[in-house]
């Protein structure tokens, strides 16, 4: 017979939510004014979305008590805080990229931004758990509005993206659902904090299961992170994707899924459980090298750069390896640094649209279109090229204090080999990333016209890269109080 | 004068941003007069710089990353004080001796960034600054080769930007295990030069690391058997790339390794001594044969100046007061005469579209005065006494003797190979009959040409004949650095050899 139930509104600790709360109120309210009103604009939209967004920020930073709440499913520590911030940030930055020159389909229709904020729901869910259940909602959430998002894009193409990241995402949560099963039936519950003591007090045993559990879950965080071998969707999909659009997907899912691998694997980690960090560095390596040595060969600007942020993925795996505060302080510099960095590369792209696929029948942004695109069009190419310059990490722009700080923490912990592997790597990636840059500043140009690269230009998007650029170049002066302020955060919660 | 220092590495980089709204045809002039005041604004550093001062001076300090032990610290000594006035100088000639026409205006204000970086990286004292410099440095003169070369100019770009990135790459891990090992020893992060300089490191890390900081700085300067992307580097540039390629980017390596590697792994250093001058020696031997082969004569300097800086590194490995001084004084005699070669050569190209020696022959009674000028500079390369070659050749050799007569007389053989090819080259471009018709009516040096060539021969000449202020300013300094050197040196060979090196002369 079950008693009586009493639960006292105090110890729920609704708070938490509201972020959450604010957002999904905000997508609801989206589709219901469209409901009634007729012809809503695109700037509508964009505002309302960005005003909900903000909104949202505005409550996330106004937490402070509790980490814990309802039936202490909901954790929002200081590593929470920050991802949700990262994740609304780049939403911010994202969502004003609507506003283009050109007209585009999906964004006449409320429920691009309703799906839109709705995923944005998903991914802070899934930062703000350590409750499997939670984490898998959240994420499924999170996928399935984005698999629409990019197949609302109405290409061929879009569709061929769409269909292969459902497909491969099904697959995905087929294995984080086994994964959670595994662990649940060897520890009897479903929170991390529960499974990591009931492991431990049990010495890992029996470690057959464990290492199944650790497996699924790796290739499950491995498809969001975009981590070898389960990365093969990762330019397809980004190809088929319009570039912002891209470009956000490169930055948020995987900071949701780095927020996930962290938590998980730290239960094995901080008991230094050799065989977990064994994978993980192979996992790294493997990743890395394969996606710069396979980026070398691109031909086209957009492939090349998704291909870059797997291989940016498998710098950042080596930090989850290595755990720690420095560690993981150093993911989160990271990928604030490269969040900046990387829309503004995909912006640029964007920016450079065109209806038709001038130059390639193959490729939108092959890389002899941007050929010679330093004496049409100076500015445009010198910002591309500080963004490359700064993707490949070269000093002193933003994504290499990230990089300095990251093998930093390699290096303390002992693995020199693997920052040499490292640097190695990155020697490696440049390569690639100055063959952009040769194409514009060194070629001769196939056209007078610079108007070609800024087809899709809008006062709006010009706003988004002159921000993006311009935490990318001064990014020396952001780093020391963005780096105390994770520091801070990261330690609160415990890592 | 206080923030002199900050003035002369971000100057440039101002000027160049405001050169952006420069009409393209007085940017020429607007370059040259930014060049002339940052030339002046390191002529008065000079001028306030105490040579009775072994110290770091003008220095400044702010905390850029405090939490990670970064900052940004600039300071000037007697090592890298004439180093930056050879790239406000060379900078300023090279820029006179212009007459690219092509997209001149993007040209301009990627030679002030440029010098911006190379200053930068003289002055920093704070390595991960250093190595913000060191690295970007290599931008500008990407866009120098691969946009204004010639031939196979993106070949030779991406060679030269790859080959120094990828050997800076271990100097990355190599700089962070450092600034962890000061991190262990002493509860802070620091990532400046003078705390490092403070810290004693095991005898097996410092081989490590005297290994990674090596493969950077060997690359860089070029060492055999990294040098293959020198002569691409320079046989596609244009004239103002190479001017700046040859006279100041070599330097940074060789600098580099005054800076860094001997006083922070004194022992690795000792250690490694004898390789590293076999390789020096194999430098200044075969690059000098190979420059004798040569068709084209921008190859000849190109190689010639492989052959010098194995001298020069010779000159920093004999580790006592006449070998470092003499390195330094060669450096900066380096700079100034391949500079001025490389840009004579400029001149003929420009009137006749090769640099091929066969094409010429009998240019002195065409060109009275370009070759004088040219002889001139080619004594001075030469190595002839009391021209500023001389000097800096004499000394480094010196200072090596102490360590080993026998690699200092290969070495010495060096010279008269280097006698060898300069005449040879000489003979078959300047005398002889006019054999070729359009060698008949060249037209002699210009006023531009004069301008920007006879500062640099009155320098060959007067430094030549009086080095001593330059000389007494920068031995105090180095001076200062040995006593460093021995004062941290662990093993007793180290502490043995750096006596022995020192005595014999009197100098301590």
């Amino acid at each position: 017979m079950l008693g009586p139930i009493s639960v006292n509104i105090a110890s729920l600790n609704l708070a938490l939510l509201t972020p959450m709360a604010v957002l999904a109120f905000g997508a609801i309210a989206l589709i219901c004014i469209d409901l009634f009103v007729k012809n809503l604009s695109k700037s509508f939209f964009v505002i309302f979305t960005l005003l909900f967004i903000l909104l949202d920020f505005t409550v996330l930073i106004g937490i402070n008590g509790p980490s814990r709440g309802f039936f202490d499913v909901l954790l929002v520590d200081g590593m929470s805080v920050l991802a949700q911030g990262v994740i609304l940030i780049s939403s911010v930055l994202f969502i004003i990229t609507a506003l283009s020159n050109k007209p585009f389909k999906e964004f006449k229709k409320a429920e691009y931004y309703t799906l839109f904020m709705f995923m944005i729901i998903g991914f802070q869910f899934m930062v703000a758990t350590d409750n499997l259940i939670l984490i898998f909602l959240g994420l499924e959430t999170a996928s399935l509005s984005l698999y629409t998002l990019i197949a609302l894009h109405n290409r061929n193409k879009a569709f061929e993206a769409a269909i292969k990241y459902f497909t491969m995402g099904a697959l995905a949560a087929g294995f984080f659902a086994m994964a959670s099963l595994i662990l649940y039936a060897l520890t009897g519950s479903i929170e991390l904090s529960v499974i990591s003591k009931v492991l431990i007090a049990r010495n890992f045993a029996p470690g057959v299961f464990v290492l199944a559990g650790v497996v699924f879950m790796l290739i499950a965080l491995g498809f969001k992170l975009s981590i070898v071998p389960t990365h093969t969707w990762t330019p397809d999909v980004y190809e088929g994707s319009s570039a912002p659009l891209a470009g956000y997907m490169s930055v948020v899912p995987k900071i949701a899924g780095l927020v996930v691998a962290i938590r998980f694997f730290d239960i094995f980690l901080s008991s230094q459980i050799v065989w977990v960090q064994n994978i993980l560095i192979f996992l790294a390596v493997i990743t890395m090298t394969l996606a710069n040595i396979t980026a070398l060969v691109q031909e086209d600007v957009k492939r090349m750069l998704a291909f870059s942020s797997i291989a940016h993925a498998g710098f950042v795996l080596t930090a989850i390896m290595v755990g720690g505060t420095q560690a993981n302080s150093a993911i989160f510099l990271y990928w604030i640094l490269f969040m900046f960095t990387n829309i503004g590369a995909f912006t640029m792209l964007w920016i450079a649209r065109h209806k038709r696929n001038l130059w390639d029948t193959r490729y939108q942004h092959p890389f002899a279109k941007f050929s010679g695109m330093a004496k049409v069009s100076p500015m445009m190419a010198t910002i591309f090229g500080i963004f490359m310059f700064t993707l490949a990490g070269m000093p002193p722009f933003s994504v290499f204090w990230g990089k300095l700080y990251l093998i930093s923490s390699v290096v303390d912990s002992g693995h020199t080999v693997l920052a040499v592997i490292m640097v190695t790597n990155s020697a490696i990636a440049i390569y690639y990333y100055m063959k952009l840059i040769v194409y514009m500043f060194m070629k001769d140009p196939i056209t007078e016209d610079g108007n070609i690269y800024e087809a899709n230009s809008s006062t709006p998007i010009k706003v988004i890269v002159g921000i993006t650029l311009f935490f990318t170049v001064t990014a020396a002066v952001f780093v020391q109080p963005i780096l105390s302020f994770v520091t801070q955060m990261i330690q609160s919660s415990g890592y | 004068m206080e923030h002199i220092l900050s003035l002369i590495v971000f100057f440039p980089l101002i000027a160049g941003l405001f050169g952006l709204v420069i009409n393209k045809e007085n940017i020429k002039t607007f370059g040259i007069t930014m060049a002339l005041i940052e030339f002046i604004f390191s002529i008065i550093l000079w001028i306030g710089f105490d040579s009775t001062n072994a110290g770091y001076q003008f220095v400044q300090y702010a905390a850029l990353i405090p939490q990670f032990g970064v900052s940004y610290y600039l300071g000037v000594d007697g090592i890298s004080l004439f180093l930056v006035i050879l790239s406000t100088l060379m900078t300023l000639i090279s820029l006179i001796g212009l007459n690219i026409k092509k997209d001149i205006k993007n040209l301009v204000i990627t030679i002030l960034f440029l010098e911006m970086t190379l200053v930068g990286v003289f002055l920093s004292l704070d390595m991960i600054l250093f190595y913000i410099f060191w690295e970007l440095s290599l931008i500008p003169m990407l866009y120098i080769i691969g946009a204004w070369g010639s031939g196979q100019r993106i070949y030779a770009a991406i060679k030269f930007f790859l080959y120094t990135f990828a050997g800076s790459a271990l100097m990355l891990v190599g700089i962070l295990y450092l600034g962890y090992q000061y991190y262990l020893a002493t509860g802070t992060w620091s990532f400046s030069v003078p705390d490092w300089y403070l810290l004693v490191l095991p005898f097996k890390t410092q081989l490590w690391l005297f290994g990674a900081f090596f493969l950077a700085f060997a690359v860089k300067v070029p060492m055999f058997p990294f040098h293959t992307w020198l002569p691409y580097a320079h046989g596609q540039a244009p004239t103002i790339g190479s001017v700046l390629l040859a006279a100041v980017m070599l330097k940074m390596g060789t600098y580099a390794f005054i800076r860094f590697s001997l006083p922070l792994f004194p022992d690795a250093s000792v250690y490694f001594l004898y390789p590293i001058a076999i390789i020096a020696t194999i430098m200044v031997i075969y690059a000098a044969m190979v420059a004798y082969a040569q068709k084209d004569m921008k190859q000849v300097i190109a190689y010639s100046s492989i052959s010098h800086m194995g001298i020069i590194i010779l000159g920093i490995f004999a580790m006592n007061a006449e070998g470092l001084t003499g390195s330094i004084f060669l450096m900066l005699s380096h700079g100034i005469v391949s500079g001025a070669l490389f840009m004579l050569v400029g001149v003929i190209y420009d009137r006749r579209h090769t640099k091929l020696m066969s094409e010429f022959g009998g240019l002195a009674t065409v060109m009275p005065r370009y070759a004088a000028i040219f002889g001139v500079l080619m004594m001075a390369a030469v190595g002839l006494p009391l021209t500023i070659g001389f000097v800096g050749e004499f000394l480094s050799l010196l200072g090596f003797y102490r360590v080993s007569w026998v690699i200092t007389m290969f070495a010495g053989s060096g010279i008269i190979l280097g006698a060898v090819y300069m005449l040879t080259m000489f003979r078959k471009s300047f005398f002889g009959k006019v054999i070729k018709e359009e060698n008949k009516n060249l037209k002699d040096l210009d006023k531009r040409e004069f301008a920007a060539l006879i500062p640099l021969v009155a320098l060959v000449v007067i430094l030549g004949v009086y080095p001593k202020p330059i000389l007494t300013t920068i031995d105090l300094s180095v001076k200062k650095m040995i006593n460093l050197m021995e004062k941290k040196a662990l093993l007793p060979d180290t502490k043995e050899f750096l006596v022995k090196v020192n005595s014999i002369g009197g100098t301590k």
